[in-house]
């Protein structure tokens, strides 16, 4: 700081015309700073860290526990055991650390004043919203899907030595497989919808978690015939027919399912982007 | 020249509350500008109105003549630090930097310029959660300047600098004005405005009562009082007021004298052998014609207890 007190005149490097006329917003370039902001948080790097390894983690060692417990399991355990789904559950815990991901990445700019730098430098707002919703929902389907599919080979793997294992040609593997990974990018835009519609980070996490998890346990509540009704509409149960076999009165089909769910994450994102116009930063 | 920031018939209002009320004013090119108010006053809601983070009741802001959102190169046309802490914790100096300069794709080589101009090229690397008031100042003052801005709106920026500090920001605005700039800054502190500015917009719960170059402003202020004890108070009161010339006596024997110099009541006084025990010439502080200024306007003042 001397230096600058020994030459007080401070010159602030100027720039040329054609350097200042190619500083325009582009989409491409909020994207990019979007995707810098993301990786330069250590917060990001864990959550997304134990999304990844949640759903290997959790279904390998349930297929490989399963499969040194197999001769001493009882008939019933064996029939509660779901040879594809099982290996597959880690989507439960990876959906919570994608879903705080996607709140912390929207609403954590308002718990400091972040939010006002970055609306100063793209006043058109959307754009900030948008490669959000881009730059996550991208991350989480390229990194989820392989890793469902990971999880699938080496969980079936140890299965196959006590002949349960199902494979990749049965019919509906592919689509429950990858559809972890699809359920998991859908998660992540609801959240970020939520999140910046809500605009703090607990508050964010705690309505997201309160969508997903705890909904649908009310609902459960309810007498059987509403619930038949009701249930199988809840965001993360429509969601999660993509991943579910059979379906019967108390589930959507697979894909009617992940549409309707789908399209709970573009009401939220809707409602988000009137209200960034709308709102004073 | 013409002006670069219009604001007209601004108004903003939060429920009941009247934040910014009708005001309307320019700010031109090639000068330091000060937005002077007490805290409260609508100083900062008016800066996030220029730069469009707080949409106006009514009323419109525009800086070159479009309101802010419809540049194209928004960093180009205003450079804005309006609070210290617009960032995230966890994030170091040089990536909050990167990722403001990525929006409009200006270069990491200015993003390290702009941080060894600022005085911040050591802690580059560091978290901005463990900066203090005047880094967290100094880190907001680069991302202002990050696109070579036309236009500079700041608020507050002295607060928490060390005096090094203070005297470095002060030579900064006055070469940013001098390079032809628009320079808007904000304080509370009247002093520090008259040593950085040159003209004044001076405001008071959300209202302009001033729009005054800062010469103008001290002449105005600094308005000779001047204090005479005499053991003949009626008699050189009868001889010295006049039109221009107005006399309070606090107690028979003390005279305050407004509108003429205590040479001129020296002589007067001396010619009609009146005799005097004090003749004290008393010039307001700036700080003080500030206060009388915005006396009435102060938004939380302390409310006078009496008792019985």
């Amino acid at each position: 700081m001397t230096d600058i007190l020994d030459n007080p005149r401070v010159a602030v490097p100027t720039m040329t015309d054609a350097e200042a006329s190619a500083i325009k917003v582009t989409a491409r370039r909020v994207t990019r700073s979007e995707w810098l902001k993301l990786r330069t948080l250590r917060s990001s790097w864990l959550t997304m860290a134990l999304a990844i390894v949640s759903v290997p983690g959790i279904g390998i060692a349930i297929a490989w526990s399963t499969a040194n417990d197999w001769p001493n399991m009882r008939p019933r355990q064996k029939l509660h055991f779901d040879p594809l789904a099982d290996p597959l559950s880690g989507f439960n815990l990876a959906q919570l650390a994608v879903g705080v991901l996607a709140v912390m990445l929207i609403a954590g700019e308002y718990s400091g004043g972040m939010i006002r730098a970055t609306l100063a430098a793209v006043p058109r707002r959307l754009p900030v919203l948008w490669a959000k919703v881009g730059v996550l929902t991208t991350l989480t389907l390229v990194t989820m899907v392989p890793t469902a599919i990971v999880t699938f080979f080496i969980s079936e793997h140890f299965l196959a030595v006590r002949h349960i294992a199902v494979t990749w040609s049965t019919p509906d593997v592919p689509r429950i497989v990858i559809g972890v990974g699809l359920y998991l990018t859908v998660v992540a835009a609801l959240a970020m919808g939520i999140g910046a519609i809500v605009r703090n980070v607990a508050g964010g996490i705690g309505a997201f978690v309160g969508i997903i998890l705890v909904l649908p346990v009310i609902a459960s509540a309810l007498p059987q015939t509403w619930g038949d009704r009701i249930n199988k509409w809840l965001p993360s149960n429509a969601g999660q027919a993509l991943m579910s076999i059979s379906s019967d009165n108390s589930t959507l089909s697979p894909w009617r399912g992940f549409i309707v769910f789908a399209g709970y994450a573009v009401v939220a994102l809707i409602a988000a982007s009137i209200l960034l116009r709308r709102r004073d930063a | 020249m013409c002006a670069v920031i219009e604001a007209t018939q601004l108004v903003k209002r939060y429920g009941e509350k009247t934040a910014v009320d009708d005001l309307s004013f320019s700010v031109k090119p090639g000068i330091v500008t000060g937005f002077l108010g007490p805290n409260g006053a609508g100083k900062s809601t008016t800066m996030r109105m220029i730069v469009g983070l707080d949409a106006p009741t009514s009323g419109a802001v525009t800086v070159n003549g479009r309101p802010y959102a419809e540049h194209r190169a928004p960093l180009h046309e205003v450079g804005a630090l309006l609070e210290a802490k617009a960032v995230q914790n966890g994030r170091s100096a040089r990536n909050h930097l990167l990722v403001l300069a990525a929006t409009c794709g200006i270069s990491s080589r200015r993003v390290d310029e702009l941080l060894g101009l600022v005085g911040l090229a050591d802690v580059a690397s560091k978290r901005v959660g463990g900066f203090s008031l005047g880094m967290g100042q100094r880190l907001g003052l680069a991302a202002a300047l990050l696109g070579d801005p036309a236009t500079l709106i700041l608020d507050e920026p002295v607060n928490g600098l060390d005096p090094d500090g203070i005297l470095w920001i002060r030579h900064l605005l006055r070469d940013l004005a001098a390079e032809g700039r628009t320079v808007l800054v904000s304080s509370h502190l009247m002093s520090e405005m008259a040593l950085t500015a040159d003209h004044l917009l001076v405001i008071g719960r959300g209202r302009l009562i001033a729009d005054v170059p800062v010469a103008e402003f001290i002449r105005q202020a600094s308005s000779d009082l001047v204090n005479v004890r005499t053991p003949d108070g009626g008699r050189l009161r009868e001889l010295l007021v006049g039109a221009t010339v107005h006399v309070t006596a606090s107690s028979p024997g003390r005279l305050e004298v407004l509108g003429m110099t205590s040479e001129q009541i020296g002589d007067i006084a001396a010619a009609n052998g009146i005799r005097l025990h004090e003749l004290v010439a008393h010039q307001a502080s700036l700080e003080e014609a500030f206060m009388s200024l915005t006396h009435d306007s102060l938004e939380y003042q302390p409310t006078e207890v009496t008792h019985p």
